[in-house]
């Protein structure tokens, strides 16, 4: 793919218009590296210029907080800060909710400070513009779709409408589960809940999740976030309806539709 | 006469003790830390009005939402009501105001106040029968047990009593003022009062004069005794939140919930072990450094004002994932931990002076790792509490000690720590491989 690494451009003298903050799983999970490359691939059809730091981008350090572990959070943030200030980077659209809180919220206390997107306001954007165009026999129409709002995404920052708005392009039916928005039931990941195993209870999180969206009948769940992701897989595969539910992230929706 | 030496002595031991507990809360809730929570007053004005006196997340269920408000307005606006009858026990004067507005200005609003008098009972009544017939799902879970479910109760009841000795005490007034020559009565020679929800209970019974008094009298008597017995519990209930839920939405944290304290004192040595010429930009060290919060006193002032003003009413609970998936944590509890614990050290303090230790802590004693290790923190809790409380913050600070102060971190953790250390990952990768997927 057309990428390219910040610090090549740096050397060449060029500054890129964004920085593409690929994230842990957009990085190194498989299903969630063909989220990153959606993205990758709608930004270079679109003509935005954008570079991904590669090898010298770091963990946001978002799992360490929240588990308690501040001395890691710090080390990460500070690592990340002198980096992107290094390459006097403004502008930041990363496809992870995580990352995207953690740099808009976190680091401008630790002297980070970005104009930073999240990928589906960015993608609503582009899509206002016109610059997102659906090809024709993209449409969804008659299909239902449901969209799971990402903690860190929605409560956490607010953002309920771009996503959807960005599935209204294409022009599915959109339903929604018994929870959703400001309601919206979690996932199970966030708080580093991703990286151990469930206290004891009766049911995992994403298993009550899955069951949520089995019962709307949609066929498509839509999800803006890589750790959502990896839980609905995993939700979705535990109820027996992986061939009744496909799950994609916008970008994926989007880069499969647009011409 | 007797009356009013009785009166005044009773209303003097009733405000005496409040203000004393009142005190004791305020003391209580500044044994925490630090935290500046005054920024942008407008927004904060807005918040209380918004949250607190209009009860915005409330409608959330609106048939709930209206009859919790009947239970508010209608006790606050009764209120008025209790100024006259305050005024009368230390004057001696009967419904002093009457005279002052006149029969018919009079007779309407004591009938606004009864009809709200009636939606209380009604409000209170559907609230007993979904804690007791109904049995909503969060009332029923393991912390509401013993007190809690009692104190809900016993506060309904309460106000069902108050109501209803209210609404009798002027249906003999009303049945006075038809026989306005009684003497102890003469403030009624201006007419007939009318207020129009009580008026016509007691007619039919055709009590004598004798037995009325006698009846508007003990009402009278049981019902401000009532109040300054309310008045006395509220600081020791979950129904404190009728005052305390001002404050705590005009402190409300203003910050993008998803956004967390910074620790300065991490943050220095972080940076100083990189750049150690950048030490003029943090402030000195305090004396004894602690990561997070392991008791009370170390969380900020404000989540103890939370963990006072908390209702208890668990919406925070039903909508937390790891709750409703039978896992041990509920924000509800931690809030009411956090309350219990820090009453307990109140009590510590007043017993024992301030350098008193207990040897127990919120961390462990009341607020289990397991339940602090369940939270996703999702942030559903803050987002539905009626009152701007985040059960979350506390579970951060906890989890902060525990992991900082305590080493007590889950085998997998420890890992994913260690690759975040090493590989700037949580998971064993190498950093090299980060751009791998361009070349696929
Ligand atoms: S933030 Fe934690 S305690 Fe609050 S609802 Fe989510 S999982 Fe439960
Ligand atoms: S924290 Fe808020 S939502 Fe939870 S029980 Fe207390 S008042 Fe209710």
């Amino acid at each position: 793919m057309g990428v390219k690494i910040m610090s090549e451009m740096f050397a060449a003298g060029e500054s890129p218009e964004i920085l593409f903050w690929v994230g842990c799983a957009g990085s190194f999970d498989q299903r969630v590296q063909r989220i990153t490359k959606s993205f990758a691939e709608i930004l270079n059809k679109v003509g935005v210029s954008f570079a991904i730091l590669g090898s010298e981008e770091a963990c946001t350090g978002d799992p360490a907080r929240r588990a308690g572990n501040e001395f890691v959070f710090q080390m990460l943030a500070y690592q990340n800060i002198q980096t992107l200030n290094n390459y006097n980077i403004k502008k930041i659209v990363t496809t992870c909710p995580h990352c995207f809180n953690t740099l808009k919220n976190e680091y401008s206390a630790l002297g980070g400070n970005y104009e930073v997107s999240h990928h589906s306001t960015f993608l609503q954007e582009l899509i206002d513009a016109g610059k997102i165009k659906i090809k024709e026999g993209g449409s969804m129409k008659g299909k239902k779709i449901t969209f799971h709002d990402s903690c860190y995404l929605g409560r956490a920052n607010n953002i309920y409408e771009a996503p959807r708005k960005v599935l209204e392009a294409l022009d599915a039916d959109l339903v929604e589960m018994k929870s959703c928005r400001s309601n919206g039931l979690c996932c199970g990941a966030g708080g580093a809940q991703m990286f151990k195993e469930d206290e004891p209870g009766d049911k995992r999180i994403n298993v009550a999740r899955a069951e949520e969206a089995i019962a709307t009948g949609a066929s498509t769940v839509a999800a803006a976030c890589p750790f959502c992701m990896i839980m609905w897989e995993d939700g979705v595969k535990q109820k027996n309806a992986e061939a009744q539910i496909e799950l994609k992230d916008i970008a994926e929706l989007i880069a499969e539709r647009m011409s | 006469m007797i009356q009013q030496i009785l009166f005044v002595f009773l209303a003097a031991v009733a405000i005496y003790f409040f203000t004393k507990k009142v005190m004791s809360i305020r003391r209580n809730i500044l044994l925490g830390k630090d935290e500046k929570l005054n920024d942008n007053p407008n927004l904060r004005w807005k918040n209380m009005m918004l949250f607190a006196l209009g009860q915005k997340k409330m409608f959330k269920n609106s048939l709930v939402a209206v009859l919790h408000f009947f239970v508010y307005a209608g006790f606050i606006i009764i209120n008025i009501e209790i100024l006259e009858i305050f005024l009368d026990g230390i004057l001696g004067t009967h419904r002093l105001f009457l005279p002052i507005l006149g029969t018919r200005l009079y007779s309407i609003l004591i009938s606004c106040f009864e009809i709200l008098a009636v939606l209380v009972i009604v409000g209170c009544a559907v609230f007993l029968t979904r804690r007791n017939i109904t049995k909503v799902n969060r009332f029923t879970k393991p912390e509401l047990k013993g007190f809690p479910f009692r104190d809900a109760n016993i506060i309904l009841i309460t106000e069902i009593v108050l109501m209803t000795l209210f609404l009798t005490m002027n249906a003999c007034d009303f049945i006075f003022s038809l026989d306005y020559k009684l003497d102890n009565y003469q403030h009624f020679d201006g007419g007939v009062v009318s207020f129009y929800v009580a008026s016509f209970v007691l007619l039919p019974f055709k009590f004598n004069n004798e037995t009325l008094e006698v009846i508007e009298r003990t009402c009278w008597w049981f019902h401000i005794a009532g109040i300054f017995a309310f008045l006395n519990y509220l600081p020791y209930s979950k129904h404190l939140h009728i005052i305390l839920a001002f404050p705590n939405s005009f402190f409300a944290r203003l910050n993008p919930v998803g956004q967390m304290e910074n620790m300065v004192s991490i943050q220095k040595e972080v940076v100083l072990s990189f750049q150690p010429e950048r030490a003029s930009e943090f402030p000195a060290d305090e004396a004894s450094m602690k990561f997070g919060a392991k008791d009370v006193k170390d969380l900020s002032w404000k989540s103890l004002m939370d963990a006072y003003s908390c209702s208890e009413c668990g919406r925070c609970t039903a909508a937390c994932p790891a709750n409703q998936t039978g896992k041990k944590l509920s924000p509800r509890k931690i809030m009411m931990d956090t309350r219990d614990r820090l009453e307990e050290v109140g009590n510590n303090i007043d017993k024992h002076g301030m350098d008193f230790t207990d040897n127990k802590t919120l961390l462990g004693d009341y607020v289990s790792v397991e339940e602090l290790r369940a939270c996703t923190t999702c942030n559903a809790c803050v987002e539905q509490c009626p009152i701007l409380i985040s059960p979350l913050n506390i579970i951060l600070e906890l989890r902060r000690s525990l992991v900082m102060e305590d080493s007590n971190v889950p085998n997998e953790w420890a890992m994913m720590f260690g690759n975040m250390e090493n590989n700037q990952a949580p998971w064993k990768f190498s950093n090299e491989d980060r751009a791998n997927w361009i070349k696929s």
